[in-house]
């Protein structure tokens, strides 16, 4: 899919921005991750940072499994081998989600292909390239996107929070993670 | 307020109120629970803090529940408090088995919340086109000006003038209740027969042909899919439209998961096999593509047939199954009647069959096989037919059918377990009414509306604006006639709703105008002829019963109050009714305020137990009921109990606390015709029809359509919830890549299609599983409507050929910011 340029501007000045926000110490204190917005003054989830992966370890179309927020939430990065929204690192193209699908929680699996995620349960397909947009399916929800930042000192991917409720879940934050 | 993470949801508390509801959308009717608590509370994450039971203090397992943000909501009842809604799947429903589709998995997302874009949008009072612009008004006023006009009309010139568009089904929309009250109002109190139904354009039934030969069209369960040694689809794509039916009972049958219920109910000895299945279908649909990953190309057949042949593909059938001695002799004999004679007029060798479907004759014999040779033991297989608009909206709806039931009687493929001829439906049910006035074929009431006939149209429940065909010349004339009362409106000034219907009389008598009224849930885009609106209630808002296409009757509860002054259409109908009684009575004219007696309803349960309830009792009046002379044995509370399964009707028994239905139709061989004995039909192929021969002959590309998966008819609701639109902000056309590439079309660009009968827009995705010639739209979508291209061709019973037209395509060219945020990956899991 192309990319006209206005749209494309928007969403990386969007995460830009996101992860300055985003990027201060308080996100690397386990202990305050762990207490959720449950405090005055919080409106979002504390979710916490963890580094996932260089982006020069990555080959496009090649999945890397890693778990997010917590240890019980798989999720896989993926470089999808061309610029995409809101996609991070040097070539603007590594994007992660969680693998739960939305509908009932059946592990989707990537097609290097198509750049879709597909659940073989209900037969679901997400666009890893367009925010886990269903293409098709019966979930009622997209897949839920991990927010990502890059750190150019150091190459290095990490995951700073999710847009979107991961399956089997009240909060994509358990309590005491 | 927007929700822009959405990474929460409340829980219901372990005592919140839980209540059990239908789904609204397709004919599967998967079953709910609704759970409702006040807005400022919320459960706990241990099992027992819950009303689920679940631990969410960790990660839930796959299938352990279906539970995202768009099955909650935060609504406001009358006395303005606020609660929080979540619906969920039922698990122990038979239908569903706690599965939910990405329609019914949305229900509490188009529940009326105040702050959401469908709240926005829901009619909350009714309006009055005054002047220049709409005006809210009482319901006093309203159902007066309908009443003064209404009797002006009939008296002067007869209920032939009184015109009107009506629902007939069941689920949102629908239900025994509302169809009884607007039946009574309209047949029995009016006496109209100038009604067209739902979506086509005269009174008919789409199924007139099987039931002529004594077979109704829901004669099996869905279990029975669990049995069948083959399932035959016809023009149907269960995956996208009739989802949970599918996915809870076809799919496990084929992938050799059901053999316990096949041994249950198979006779000594008789094989057990894999199920298998043949598509009959000119695409490769999204069921076709999926099935050939989940079962595999060994028990697929997908026969992808030229267009409009499928009355030569059952006759061939026939032929050659009885020349292979395949038939059933002893039932042929025993219980039906014209064998002989139909396949006299059938007959159809294997060559000219190939030659008309385009089906190679290496594929019909194996079709052939599959379906009716007898297995190993010797036992005729049980076959399940199921077909849905691909005939019923086919070339020549009462030909095609016919021709298919003669093929499904010759192989007894009716009345035992695992076989059955049903469609696989639109709608859930849900018809209760009088007799229909009219005869058969009813009068065509778009043409009459065309023609200049008619005074006044009541649009009740459904939108011909986007489901007719010939819908350009449609739109074109109600919009002129509904002008002319518009402009006599603008001179009213001061009046009360008696001398308004004087003025809307006089144009619409002498000066050609049409008045309109619209009954709906939003301001439809038959709304924009309207000069009345009436706003209603659905499922949910209302106590409403229907019945699933497997004939489940189950009650789905009223949970929350309708928005603003909203009510049922049971009773709105009994406001008009009550109201015309009064005007009669008025003048001492207790003939006429006769007509009208019977509409004392305070609720909805009130019309269910004078319609549903008293059909076939003594002292009633004929009543046709779904429910049939049994009826009478549900009641609201014994439905409450009987839960999301509620009862297959026809009843048989009230019994220990019980209702007991029926599971499958037929079993006794007593068929519905006056001998008792099911009747062959003569159903030779015919052709194409002159009128649609013309555009193929014309134009270069076949316009298929319907619907996609996560898009519910009109897309009323759809259009107002960004999971939907932002996925299909216009309708989609699925293109072949060739196609494409020589219009200098991508995905993504707007087009337009147009032939001699009009003109309408879509969105390309290019798709190489379209055959070159091909294209598929959605059909009925808000802003672009398939059936402008339609032909006005009908069959003997004015049933459409929906899906018989050609039309070319041209590129308008391309909406960036609609393109960049749709997914145009192919929707096919291949």
């Amino acid at each position: 899919m192309k990319l006209s340029r206005r749209r494309f501007l928007a969403f990386t000045g969007t995460t830009a921005a996101g992860s300055a926000a985003l990027g201060g110490s308080l996100l690397l204190n386990p202990a305050h991750a762990a207490e959720g917005s449950q405090q005055p003054g919080k409106v979002l989830l504390d979710y916490p940072k963890t580094t996932i992966s260089k982006a020069g370890n990555l080959k496009v179309g090649q999945p890397v499994s890693f778990s997010y927020p917590d240890s019980s939430s798989p999720c896989t990065l993926i470089k999808i081998g061309r610029k995409t929204q809101g996609g991070v690192g040097p070539d603007g193209d590594i994007v992660a989600y969680s693998v739960m699908c939305t509908h009932m929680g059946c592990p989707v699996s990537y097609s290097a292909e198509e750049r879709t995620f597909k659940c073989p349960c209900h037969f679901s397909v997400f666009d890893s390239e367009l925010n886990g947009q269903m293409v098709s399916g019966q979930a009622t929800e997209n897949l839920p996107r991990i927010l990502l930042t890059y750190r150019d000192s150091d190459d290095s991917i990490e995951a700073v929070g999710v847009n979107g409720l991961i399956y089997g879940r009240q909060s994509n934050l358990l309590p005491g993670a | 307020m927007f929700e822009y993470k959405k990474d929460r949801v409340a829980l219901p508390p372990a005592d919140a109120r839980k209540t059990q509801t239908c789904c609204h959308f397709c004919i599967v009717g998967c079953g709910y629970h609704v759970y409702k608590w006040p807005a400022d509370q919320e459960g706990g994450l241990a099992p027992e803090q819950n009303a689920l039971g679940l631990d969410f203090r960790q990660q839930l397992g796959p299938l352990e529940v279906t539970l995202t943000q768009a099955m909650t909501n935060v609504i406001q009842d009358d006395d303005g408090s606020y609660h929080r809604i979540m619906i969920l799947p039922d698990k122990a429903c038979k239908v569903n088995s706690g599965l939910s589709s990405t329609r019914g998995g949305q229900m509490a997302s188009i529940m009326h919340s105040p702050q959401t874009p469908v709240g926005s949008q829901r009619l909350k009072y009714p309006r009055v086109f005054a002047g220049d612009e709409w005006r809210d008004t009482s319901w006093d006023q309203a159902i007066a000006l309908y009443s003064h006009l209404t009797k002006r009309i009939l008296e002067d010139d007869g209920s032939d003038q009184l015109m009107f568009n009506l629902f007939d089904h069941g689920g949102a929309g629908g239900g025994f209740e509302n169809t009884w009250g607007t039946g009574k109002l309209i047949f029995t109190g009016l006496g109209s027969k100038m009604v067209r139904i739902h979506n086509r354009p005269a009174y008919n039934s789409e199924c007139h042909a099987t039931r002529d030969m004594g077979i109704g069209e829901l004669n099996n369960s869905y279990e029975d899919a669990q049995m069948a040694d083959t399932i035959f689809s016809i023009g149907a794509n269960a995956y996208e439209t009739q989802t949970n039916y599918f996915l809870n009972h076809w799919l496990p049958s084929l992938q050799g998961q059901t053999a316990d219920k096949k041994r249950a109910v198979y006779e000594d000895g008789e094989t057990i096999q894999q199920t298998r299945i043949i598509l009959v279908d000119p695409r490769r649909s999204l069921t076709v593509a999926l099935l050939e990953q989940a079962v595999g190309q060994g028990n697929l057949l997908h026969l992808d047939i030229e267009p409009g042949t499928d009355t030569a593909l059952f006759n061939g059938l026939l032929t050659y199954v009885v020349d292979q001695g395949w038939h059933d002799k002893a039932f042929i004999e025993a219980h039906t009647t014209g064998f002989e004679d139909a396949l006299k007029a059938n007959r159809q060798s294997l060559d000219e069959t190939s030659r008309l479907t385009g089906i190679s004759k290496d594929k019909l014999i194996k079709a052939a096989e599959w379906a009716y040779k007898p297995k190993a033991s010797g036992h005729a297989p049980r076959t399940m037919h199921g077909y849905e608009k691909g005939i019923i909206w086919g070339n020549d709806n009462y030909r095609i059918q016919s021709a298919l039931v003669d093929l499904v009687l010759a192989t007894h493929n009716v009345g035992r377990r695992g076989t059955g001829v049903v469609r696989m439906g639109g709608h859930q049910e849900g018809y209760c009414r009088p007799p229909y006035p009219g005869g058969r074929p009813a009068p065509y009431v778009d043409q009459e509306i065309i023609q200049g006939n008619g005074q006044m149209l009541t649009v009740w429940a459904c939108n011909a604006f986007q489901t007719t065909l010939n819908a350009e010349q449609y739109r074109n004339e109600v919009l002129r006639r509904s002008d002319i009362v518009k402009q006599a409106l603008r001179k009213v000034r001061g009046a009360g709703p008696e001398k308004m219907a004087e003025v809307i009389h006089k144009a619409v008598k002498e000066d050609g105008g049409l008045f309109v009224t619209v009954i709906d849930l939003y301001a439809t885009k038959f709304a924009e002829a309207a000069h009345l609106i009436l706003p209603a209630a659905h499922t949910g808002e209302m106590n409403l019963t229907s019945m699933n296409g497997e004939r489940r009757l189950r009650l789905s509860e009223r949970f929350m109050d309708p928005p603003g002054t909203a009510k049922p259409d049971c009773l709105i109908a009994a406001d008009m009714a009550n109201a015309l009684r009064k005007l009669y009575e008025a003048e001492g004219n207790t003939e006429m305020a006769k007509r009208f007696e019977g509409f004392d309803w305070q609720t909805e349960e009130d019309a269910f137990n004078d319609g549903f309830r008293r059909a076939g009792q003594p002292g009633a009046p004929h009543i046709d009921s779904q429910g049939g002379p049994t009826g009478h044995l549900a009641t609201y509370e014994r439905l409450k109990a009987a839960g999301n399964n509620g009862v297959q009707l026809p009843i048989k028994e009230y019994k220990e606390g019980q209702l007991v239905g029926t599971e499958m139709l037929y079993t006794d061989y007593k068929f519905d015709t006056d001998d008792g004995k099911a009747h062959f039909q003569p159903a030779p192929w015919n052709g194409m029809p002159d009128t649609v021969e013309e555009q193929r002959k014309k134009y270069r590309f076949w316009i298929n359509n319907g619907r996609t998966n996560q898009i519910w008819q009109t897309a009323y609701h759809d259009q107002h919830v960004e999971f939907r639109r932002g996925r299909y902000p216009m309708a989609p056309l699925e293109i072949n890549p060739e196609d494409a590439s020589d219009l200098g079309i991508k995905s993504g660009d707007l087009l337009e299609l147009f032939n001699d009968y009009g003109a309408t827009t879509a969105m390309a995705y290019v798709e190489p599983d379209i055959k070159p010639g091909h294209v598929f739209m959605e059909a009925m979508y808000f802003n672009s409507v398939m059936g402008d291209l339609v032909t006005p061709w009908t069959d003997r019973n004015i049933i459409p050929y929906y899906k018989g037209t050609w039309a070319d395509i041209r590129r308008v060219g391309r909406i960036e910011d609609y393109a960049d945020k749709v997914s145009f990956k192919r929707r096919r899991y291949v």
